[in-house]
C-alpha cells in the first residue's frame, strides 16, 4: 500500500468522500484532481464534500496543491468543504495559503504589444539614449573644464593607480595582439606578392597598414574589452553598493571623482601604448619575411622608407581618440548602470559593444578625413 | 533642548518614480535636535523620502526646507554646501571599497578642510574610536563584518561634524545586541553634538527607545496619515493601520 491514490465514494445527502491513501511525495506519480473534479460537477450535484485519511501513509505539499485545487473549485461551485478528516498539519497548511486573498493588481499586466507601438518605444528609447549620451559629454566636458581650472576634485593616487592598470598592466596582451596581427598581414601579403615577384614591398604594406590604422584600432579594441568593461563594471558596482550616492551627498562630483580620472588615465596611455604595438606589429611582419628570405636589414630600410611622419601622427591621434570614446563609453554605462548584479553585467557588456562602435565609427570618419584633405 | 526651533521643513512633497506617484502631500517638520523617524510598511517610500531629504533625487512637486533656505531651489554652489552639513549612513553601509575604512573617513576632510594629514589621521581615529573601531584604520570594507561596515559608515557621516544625521535602516542585518548599541550611539551623538537626526527604521523598539517625533507614511492612500512622537502615538492615535503597526498587529489580533 505504497502507492498514492484517491477513492471516492457518494454518501446519502449528495455528499462526496474522498479517501486519500498511501504516499504521497512530490516527484512521484501522485493523482491529479481532474478525476475529483469531473465528479464535482457530474449529476446529480454534490452539496458537500469530506475526506478520509486513513490509509495515508506519507504526505507533502504535493497533497496540497492537490487539495487547495480542489477546495477552490468547491468554493466556486458553492460546494461545502468539511476538512476535519485531514491530518491537523495539512489542515493548518492550507488555512495559511488560503488566509490572504490573491492580490489581483499586483500581477503584472503582460500586454502584447503591437509591433507598431514597440517600434515606437524602441524609438523613442533611442532618443532618449541619444539624449543621454550628449548630456554625459556635456557635463564630461564642463569635468575636464574644471580640471583646467584646477578647481576638479579627485585623488591623484587614484589616477596613478589607473594609469598604472590600464597602461602598463596592458603591455602583455598588447604585445600578443598587434604582434600577432602584424604576422599575419604580413603573411596574407607575401603570398600575393611573391605572384609578382615583388615580395620585398611586404614592408612597405605592414609597416603602412600597422602604423597608420591596425595599430590603433587593435589597441583601441583591446582596450574596450579590458578597460572599458573594467571601468562599467566598478562603476556599477558603486552604483549597486550606494557608493556613488555616497559620494554625492558628500556633494563630490562623481563626474570629476570617477570619470576624469579614468578618461585621462587611458586617453594618456593610448597614444603609447598605440606606438609600442606599431612597433610590435611591424617585428612581427619581420618575422614572416625572413622565413620568406628577406634579410631583416631590408626589410626595416623599405619599412622606414615607406613610412612618413603623417602616417605616425595619423595612427597617435587615432589612439587618442579610441582613449576618449572607449573610457567614455565604459563611465557613461557604469553611471547608467541599475541597481541589481545582472545590470553590472549588462552594462559591462554594453560598454564593450559601445566601444568597439565608437571606434569603427570614428575609424570610418578620420579615413574619409584624412582622404579628402589628401594625407 | 531649551527652545524649539524648526530645523526641517517639507511642504507638500510628491513623490514619484516617471508616472506613478508613490506618495503625495507630505507635510511635516523637525525640530533641531529631534530624533525623528520616518516609519511604514516595507515597500512605502521610506526610503525615496529619505533620497528627496538628502539631494539625491529632485522632488516632483513641493519643497524641502533646511532652515529657511529650500533645497532644491537653492543654486548648486548653496546646494552642496547645505549637503556638506549632512552625515548619512546608507543601508549597507557604502563605504567606498576600494579605500581603507581610514581612507573613507578621511576624504570628506580632505575634500573639504584644510587640516595636515596628521590632523586628519587624528580625526580618523577619533572618529573610528567613537563607534568601537580603533584599530581598524588599515582594514577594507569587504575585510569587516556588516556591523562593522555600518559602523564604519558611521563613522565617515559623522567625519564633518554634520548637523544632520540621516540613517535608512540602520538595524536592518543586525543582530538585537548591535542593534540596541547603534540605537545607543544614535542617542549619545545626537545629546553630545546636538545633531538633528533622520531614521528610516520598521525596527518597533528602535522606533520607542529613540524616537521623540516621527511621519507614518501609508502605502494604501500613498500619503501621510499621521506624525508625532511615536509613544503619543501609540497612546492616542485611534487609527485602526497605525495600532496595528506600533502593536505589531496585535491590535487587530490577525496576522499581516
Amino acid at each position: 500500500m505504497n502507492e498514492a491514490a484517491i477513492h471516492l465514494k457518494r454518501l446519502p445527502g449528495e455528499i462526496l468522500a474522498i479517501h486519500l491513501a498511501g504516499k504521497w511525495q512530490l516527484g512521484k506519480d501522485v493523482p491529479s484532481s481532474e478525476n475529483v473534479r469531473a465528479e464535482l460537477i457530474a449529476r446529480p450535484p454534490v452539496r458537500g464534500i469530506v475526506f478520509n485519511t486513513d490509509g495515508l501513509s506519507f504526505w507533502d505539499s504535493s497533497i496540497l496543491t492537490f487539495l487547495v485545487d480542489i477546495m477552490k473549485h468547491c468554493v466556486e461551485e458553492g460546494i461545502k468543504i468539511k476538512s476535519d478528516g485531514l491530518p491537523t498539519g495539512v489542515r493548518q497548511l492550507i488555512d495559511l495559503a488560503t488566509a490572504v486573498p490573491k492580490k489581483e493588481d499586483a500581477q503584472k499586466s503582460v500586454v502584447d504589444e503591437s509591433v507598431l507601438s514597440r517600434v515606437g518605444s524602441e524609438a523613442i528609447q533611442f532618443v532618449k539614449s541619444t539624449g543621454e549620451l550628449i548630456s554625459f559629454v556635456g557635463v564630461t566636458s564642463i569635468a575636464i573644464a574644471r580640471l583646467i581650472q584646477g578647481k576638479a576634485r579627485f585623488l591623484s593616487s587614484d589616477l596613478w593607480l589607473l594609469i598604472q592598470e590600464t597602461g602598463i598592466q596592458a603591455v602583455p596582451i598588447v604585445s600578443l595582439i598587434s604582434f600577432l596581427v602584424g604576422l599575419i598581414l604580413a603573411f596574407v601579403g607575401i603570398l600575393q606578392l611573391q605572384m609578382f615577384g615583388a615580395q620585398v614591398y611586404v614592408a612597405d604594406m605592414v609597416s603602412i597598414a600597422m602604423v597608420r590604422e591596425m595599430g590603433a584600432i587593435m589597441t583601441g579594441i583591446i582596450m574596450a574589452g579590458r578597460t572599458g568593461a573594467a571601468y562599467a563594471a566598478q562603476m556599477g558596482t558603486m552604483q549597486v553598493n550606494e557608493e556613488i550616492d555616497a559620494l554625492e551627498t558628500l556633494a563630490i562630483s562623481p563626474m570629476e571623482f570617477l570619470v576624469l580620472p579614468r578618461v585621462m588615465a587611458l586617453t594618456l596611455m593610448m597614444p603609447p601604448l598605440v606606438l609600442y604595438a606599431d612597433l610590435m606589429g611591424v617585428l612581427g611582419g619581420a618575422m614572416v619575411a625572413r622565413l620568406y628570405g628577406i634579410r631583416l636589414t631590408v626589410y626595416l630600410n623599405r619599412a622606414i622608407g615607406a613610412l612618413n611622419l603623417y602616417h605616425l601622427f595619423i595612427g597617435l591621434f587615432m589612439g587618442f581618440v579610441f582613449g576618449v570614446l572607449v573610457s567614455m563609453s565604459g563611465c557613461l554605462r557604469g553611471m547608467q548602470c541599475g541597481r541589481s548584479a545582472s545590470e553590472v553585467g549588462n552594462a559591462a557588456t554594453s560598454a564593450v559593444v559601445t566601444g568597439i562602435v565608437a571606434i569603427i565609427v570614428a575609424t570610418a570618419v578620420i579615413t574619409v578625413i584624412c582622404n579628402i584633405l589628401g594625407i | 533642548m531649551d527652545k524649539i526651533e524648526t530645523h526641517i521643513t517639507i511642504s507638500d512633497l510628491t513623490m514619484a518614480y516617471g508616472d506613478f506617484v508613490l506618495m503625495r502631500e507630505l507635510n511635516f517638520t523637525i525640530n533641531r535636535g529631534d530624533i525623528f523617524i520616518i516609519m511604514g510598511g516595507s515597500g512605502c517610500g521610506k526610503s525615496t523620502l529619505l533620497r528627496h531629504m538628502v539631494g539625491l533625487k529632485v522632488p516632483a512637486k513641493g519643497k524641502v526646507f533646511y532652515g529657511g533656505i529650500s533645497l532644491w531651489d537653492a543654486g548648486s554652489e548653496e546646494r552642496a554646501q547645505l549637503m556638506r552639513r549632512f552625515g548619512i549612513l546608507y543601508q549597507s553601509g557604502a563605504l567606498w571599497s576600494s579605500m581603507t575604512l581610514a581612507e573613507n573617513v578621511a576624504l570628506p576632510l580632505q575634500q573639504y578642510t584644510d587640516l595636515s594629514d596628521q590632523e586628519i589621521a587624528a580625526q580618523v581615529s577619533l572618529k573610528l574610536a567613537l563607534v568601537g573601531l580603533s584599530g581598524f584604520e588599515e582594514f577594507y570594507p569587504s575585510e569587516i563584518s556588516g556591523g562593522m561596515r555600518k559602523r564604519a559608515g558611521l563613522a565617515r557621516a559623522m567625519a564633518l561634524d554634520p548637523e544632520v544625521l540621516f540613517f535608512d535602516e540602520p538595524s536592518a542585518g543586525l543582530d538585537p545586541v548591535s542593534a540596541k548599541r547603534l540605537d545607543d550611539l544614535i542617542l549619545q551623538l545626537r545629546d553630545s553634538l546636538g545633531a538633528t537626526v533622520v531614521v528610516v527604521t520598521h525596527e518597533l523598539s528602535s522606533i520607542f527607545a529613540i524616537g521623540n517625533n516621527s511621519v507614518f507614511l501609508d502605502p494604501e492612500t500613498r500619503t501621510m496619515i499621521a506624525a508625532g512622537d511615536p509613544n503619543l502615538l501609540l497612546r492616542e492615535n485611534n487609527d485602526p493601520r497605525i495600532q496595528n503597526f506600533l502593536t505589531r498587529g496585535q491590535a487587530e489580533g490577525t496576522l499581516i
